[in-house]
């Protein structure tokens, strides 16, 4: 299909009818190496002959022997070949998100979310699918060193006893601890007791993405500082001004489940709520939107006080608001909706902001209803930035001589401006418990490895206060401790386990100690640990600071906008492998952040992709390549932090740009006015948009919902059943149909499956060359469509696994029968049939076949090898392989199944995929029973299957996208 | 001028050209013969173990039940392996001093494990499941043989493909009832084909089609 026949497109360049194939230099085969007839005819000879005596030699040698290691005396409960699982919660920025971990004799290797745990309800997200991967990495500290020379435990205790010895004289003047949110209460607890013995020492918390804004919006609006919870289940109109509230926080996953339930459509009685977003850069909230603005991050301001003053909030003068037309509207909807309508800002928003959208809630009369607010979960208050600046200054003026850094990586995420390396080393004795050897660690003489929370006894609160009990998987890889068990030193305590450590403290809060004690552990939340509800009235004093002053505007000047990784989060990440390779969502960047631009700006400054300027802030500036955003507000730009390691590892080290190198202080979320220049310079990105192009057809299907109520069919088709005119036989009758719905009205493109798979699947990482030259593995690539003028287009996900279809192009072209259709509908993958000749690749109208052209899969690392999923084999070279709709899952339901001589269970099999979605969008099942849940929703009318012309019959078929816009705004994308 | 080839040169082209015929196939057959040889199947070749452990002892002459050791083959994918406190069970009373049971008793001292030799091996990209097999009615001894007269044990039959498909194509003729699994020297009462079709019935056995499909084993 030509191009521009299309509504939808995938990049500025395709809108623009220009080319649209991989890079140029990033050709499949490297440039330079395209040998000449006489080499190919010389080098295939060679091959052949050479793969006949391999195979020759191969096949005349038996098997290398093996052995078999049994227990000495095996531990209860551990049946070899059978997982078991375990509750447990993984701190993220100091908040829980609650996990089950599955363990394969003693390994744990695949994480879900916890179906009890506020914070998850059974979902997880991509960081969390990564963390097994973050547990084995080779590249995390592994012995206590002192200044770099390896040292002991007990040799840290000794020396950390001395000083405080002589802290005690001064009551711990000099004494501080520095630690990041922490809402576990055991170590809390601790941290008070430690200022108990002495009042002198402080206790400091930061974060590079905290939540000061939050909270200062709170004690504006309600004199104190709470915690502000949303119900997206009870909301028909949201306004999220700024608000990502599907990717930031950590309650996300929470966010993505209820907002999600209101999205998706069963019955055209059921009401579908309405998302307006207002928004810099273009985030997966916008992009689920149904109406949304492009407004630069200082805008907001004006636009909530536009709407307060509308809302009549007292002490708000009517602003101009003549430059946001549609603001009457959207506040129309909003009181309309009255208590069932939501207003909710953006973490990166000042404290004003947050205050003026609490008192719009209250005038909404939402609170109560889809706001609500409890007394804050972190146990330590105050602003973090501040107290962080507090501490910089003391280290300065050399009034710490003792600094304890409980994780965390001030030396990188602190504010540039703060110079923290600099002061950190007037301080004499500093010491740092963390997972890597980094760039903090490379500036305190003693580095205490961290356990990793699969592998320490600890807990942690949720977002709502529910706390969890981590259980640990696995003992210390590399006899790390936890912070709990450091603490415990500090305390002067006889040397503890953090087990019992644990206990201790919880001993002191169950009235039926053990039975209390089993159950937390066994569900992974304690019952009725949740803060409870505070009623809040506004202040009758409600003020907020008047707006800062619009920089004036300078061409050659933008608002430049700061905002946390959607994969390596700050950084923390970055030697995560599966986490550097997730495409980023809407840019699909892997291994590199960029500064992201609107095309219009990108014309401005005569910008291309990949070409390199210079961000100056003050008189801070680093070098960073350019990407065009299409959505992206004018007047801004947007650059993630967590990139430009140095310490990370050898997965994350020199990949992308140090944005913290000009985040300062005085403006710590948005740069009013950055200078930027063009340097001349290019730079290659890694982006994954144009790879397993389906060249321009029109994939993504969507309607309007006042379309579908009166014309259901008009995008979908539901299953009817009718021959299409194939020249192949229909597919039997058979107990079982496996096959797959994925709803786009509730995916949001989050990548919480492409992760899941990766680790469910032992799919490999390629690295960055590779997937430049369209190489990327991922069995389940999530495509991103926009549709209408670049400035503010619509944008649309659409997950695509193997469509497993009944006449599948693959199977009729392979000639050695590697690729076959089983009996239920699986298109399977023999790896150790296939020779790689790559026919059925190409034959693949929907691109989702992936090859190893390399070794990718390591063979060779004994702890990369624990990560593994031994259901899955790992491919080596020359394999083809892709979606197997978790083959080994039905498996093992189905030996499960009939060992109990019935039928499977509809939902009974969970692909990894499904399992971690936090929208529920994809649904597998059964076909062939008409009450499974995958047919009542392939039942729908929205119900449609990928490229139907090809008569392929795809057993994994889509639900159309639906947008609930307001009939009164003009569609003015 | 005369010519170059004699009379006998007719003799041997015949020769050479149907000989060359010969030879390819008496290549080909050697060939399967020589992957279905123990030399590369390992069947029938006796493992030499770090403990001298004798099946022929413990299951023919005591009679102890295969699931007394293998305790997971019931319930799992894997037979189970016995740990070392499953051998002291008994030998920290009986044989508590004999020489050859040193390893057994280093291994529970030190807290090592005993470092067992593979007998049955199938390739990595194969899934087996022991627990399906025995409740659709496989017995141990079908699969590995008469262990009560093997001393050390051998792998009894090939473990190639060839021999999975051989069952998986038609199963009944190796079906038993479920009580007679782990008998070692059961015979069926009746024909085994009218028995076995009738097992395949009781059992809920899935078609040869589908216990062909390449996902069966494959992952």
């Amino acid at each position: 299909m030509l191009r521009g026949e299309t509504e939808f497109w995938r990049t500025v360049n395709e809108y623009n009818g220009e080319f649209n194939g991989l890079q140029n230099g990033t050709d499949e085969v490297t440039p330079g190496t395209v040998p000449n007839r006489r080499e190919f005819l010389a080098w295939m000879g060679n091959s052949f002959a050479l793969s006949g005596i391999l195979y020759g030699l191969s096949g005349c040698t038996s098997a290398p022997p093996e052995k078999i290691v049994p227990y000495v005396r095996p531990p209860e409960d551990v049946v070899p070949g059978k997982p078991q699982y375990f509750a447990t919660a993984m701190p993220f920025s100091g908040y829980g998100i609650g996990l089950i971990a599955q363990s394969n004799l003693g390994r744990p290797i695949k994480i879900d979310g916890n179906p009890y745990h506020p914070a998850s309800l059974g979902a997880s997200d991509a960081i969390a699918q990564s963390s097994v991967l973050g547990l084995y990495d080779p590249d995390r500290a592994q012995a206590i060193a002192s200044s770099g020379i390896i040292s002991t435990w007990h040799s840290f205790a000794a020396a950390l006893s001395m000083e405080l010895i002589a802290a005690r004289a001064d009551s711990g003047a000099g004494v501080r601890i520095l630690t990041e949110t922490v809402t576990s209460p055991t170590l809390a607890w601790q941290l008070n007791r430690f200022l108990n013995q002495y009042p002198q020492a402080r206790w400091i918390s930061y974060e590079p993405f905290g939540g000061d804004n939050e909270r200062g919006g709170t004690r504006l609006a309600f004199g104190t500082e709470l915690d502000t919870q949303f119900r997206f289940e009870n909301a028909n109109v949201i306004l999220a001004l700024d608000s990502d509230f599907l990717s930031d926080g950590p309650a996300h996953i929470r966010h993505s489940k209820d907002f999600s339930s209101r999205r998706r459509i069963a019955a055209r009685s059921d009401s579908m709520s309405r998302l307006y977003a207002a928004e810099s850069v273009m985030t997966i909230t916008g992009a689920m939107a149904d109406h949304r603005f492009p407004v630069s991050s200082m805008e907001i301001d004006g636009i909530a006080r536009a709407i307060a003053a509308r809302c009549g909030v007292q002490g708000i003068p009517l602003p101009d608001s003549t430059r946001w037309p549609w603001l009457d509207l959207v506040v129309a909807d909003l009181q309309r909706e009255a208590r069932h309508s939501l207003v909710i800002a953006g973490p990166q928003q000042p404290p004003a902001v947050h205050a003026l959208v609490h008192a719009i809630n209250d005038r909404l009369g939402s609170i109560g209803n889809t706001v609500i607010f409890t007394d804050p979960v972190a146990a330590h208050l105050g602003n973090q930035l501040e107290s962080l600046k507090l501490l910089t200054d003391e280290m300065d003026s050399g009034r710490v001589d003792t600094l304890i850094i409980l994780s965390g990586n001030p030396v990188y995420t602190a504010p540039a401006d703060f110079e923290f390396s600099r002061h950190l080393d007037k301080v004499p004795f500093k010491a740092r418990l963390g997972l890597y050897s980094d760039e903090t660690s490379a500036r305190c003489q003693w580095h205490i490895p961290e356990s990793h929370f699969l592998e320490s006894w600890g807990d942690v609160r949720a977002y709502d206060g529910t706390a969890s009990i981590i259980q640990p998987l696995i003992n210390p890889l590399f006899e790390g401790k936890s912070a709990i068990e450091l603490m415990s030193v500090l305390l002067g305590e006889t040397p503890q386990a953090g087990y019992d450590i644990l206990r201790d403290y919880w001993g002191q809060h169950f009235n039926d100690f053990e039975s209390s004690w089993q159950q937390s552990v066994r569900d992974g939340i304690v019952i009725g640990s949740a803060a409870p509800l505070r009623s809040v009235r506004i202040r009758k004093d409600f003020h907020v600071p008047d707006a800062p002053v619009q920089a004036a505007s300078d061409p050659a000047s933008l608002e430049l906008v700061f905002r946390s990784d959607p994969c390596i989060f700050d950084g923390r990440f970055a030697n995560n492998g599966w986490l550097q390779e997730l495409p980023k969502p809407l840019t699909k960047l892997t291994w590199d952040n960029a500064a992201l631009i609107s095309p219009e700006k990108a014309n401005q400054l005569n910008c291309a992709n990949g070409d390199v300027v210079e961000i100056h802030n003050g008189e801070r500036a680093i070098r960073a390549p350019v990407w065009i955003l299409p959505g992206h507000a004018l007047n801004s730009m947007t650059v993630s932090l967590g990139y430009g390691r140095t310490h990370a590892g050898q997965t994350g080290n020199g990949h992308g740009f140090n944005t913290y190198a000009i985040r300062k202080s005085n403006a710590i979320w948005v740069v009013p006015s950055a200078r930027i220049r063009k340097t001349g310079d290019r730079m290659s990105l890694a982006c994954t948009q144009t790879h397993q192009n389906m060249e321009g057809r029109d994939n993504v299907r969507v309607m309007t919902l006042a379309d579908y109520i009166h014309n259901p069919d008009s995008e979908g088709h539901a299953e009817t059943g009718e021959e299409t005119g194939s020249l192949y036989p229909r597919f039997p009758e058979t107990k079982y149909a496996w096959g797959m719905s994925i709803d786009l009205a509730s995916c949001m493109g989050c990548n919480a499956c492409v992760a899941a798979c990766q680790a469910e699947n032992n799919i490999p990482v390629v690295g960055k060359e590779e997937v430049e030259r369209g190489r990327e593995m991922h069995w389940i690539r999530i495509d991103t469509y926009f549709q209408g003028s670049p400035q503010n287009p619509g944008s649309y996900f659409q997950p695509v696994p193997c469509m497993h279809c009944e006449d599948a192009p693959c199977e009729v072209v392979c000639p050695v029968g590697a690729t076959t259709h089983s009996s239920e509908g699986l298109n399977e993958m023999t790896y150790n049939r296939c020779v790689g000749t790559r026919y059925c690749s190409n034959n693949c109208p929907y691109k989702v076949r992936r090859f190893n052209f390399l070794e990718y899969s390591n063979f060779d690392s004994a702890r990369l090898k624990l990560v593994a999923n031994p259901e899955v084999t790992v491919r080596s070279r020359g394999v083809m392989e892709k979606c197997t709709y978790c083959v080994q899952r039905i498996n093992r339901a189905r030996i499960v199944a009939e060992e109990q001589d019935r039928s499977l269970r509809d939902g009974e099999i969970v692909t990894a995929c499904q399992a971690a979605c936090p929208a529920d969008a994809i649904v597998f099942g059964n076909i062939h029973d008409e009450k499974s849940r995958v047919s009542v929703l392939k039942s729908q009318p929205r119900n449609y299957s990928l490229l139907p012309e090809l008569n392929t019959r795809p057993r994994t078929t889509y639900l159309a996208r639906l947008t609930n816009p307001n009939p009164e705004i003009a569609r003015g994308r | 001028m005369s010519q170059i080839f004699g009379r006998r040169m007719n003799f041997i082209s015949r020769f050479t050209i149907f000989g060359a015929v010969f030879v390819i196939v008496a290549v080909a057959i050697a060939a399967g013969q020589i992957v279905r040889s123990p030399w590369l199947t390992e069947a029938h070749v006796v493992r030499v173990q770090p403990v001298p452990f004798s099946h022929k002892h413990h299951v023919g002459d005591i009679g102890i039940d295969c699931r007394y050791c293998h305790t997971s083959v019931e319930d799992s994918s894997f037979a189970g392996i016995p740990p070392t406190k499953t051998c002291m069970n008994c030998h920290s009373q009986v044989y508590s001093d004999s020489p050859a049971l040193e390893p057994v008793r280093q291994s529970f001292r030190n807290n090592v494990p005993l470092e067992w030799v593979r007998v049955n091996n199938l390739p990595d990209y194969v899934y087996f499941d022991h627990s399906i097999h025995l409740n659709k009615g496989v017995a141990c001894v079908t699969c590995h043989g008469q262990v009560d007269q093997m001393p050390l044990v051998w792998r009894e039959n090939t473990l190639t493909m060839e021999w999975c498909l051989d069952c998986h194509r038609d199963p009944a003729r190796f079906i038993r009832p479920r009580g007679e699994i782990f008998a070692l020297h059961w015979q069926p009462a009746e024909p085994q084909r009218n028995l076995g079709s009738r097992l395949m019935k009781a059992y809920a056995i899935r078609s040869s089609e589908e216990l062909t499909n390449c996902s069966t084993c494959h992952r």
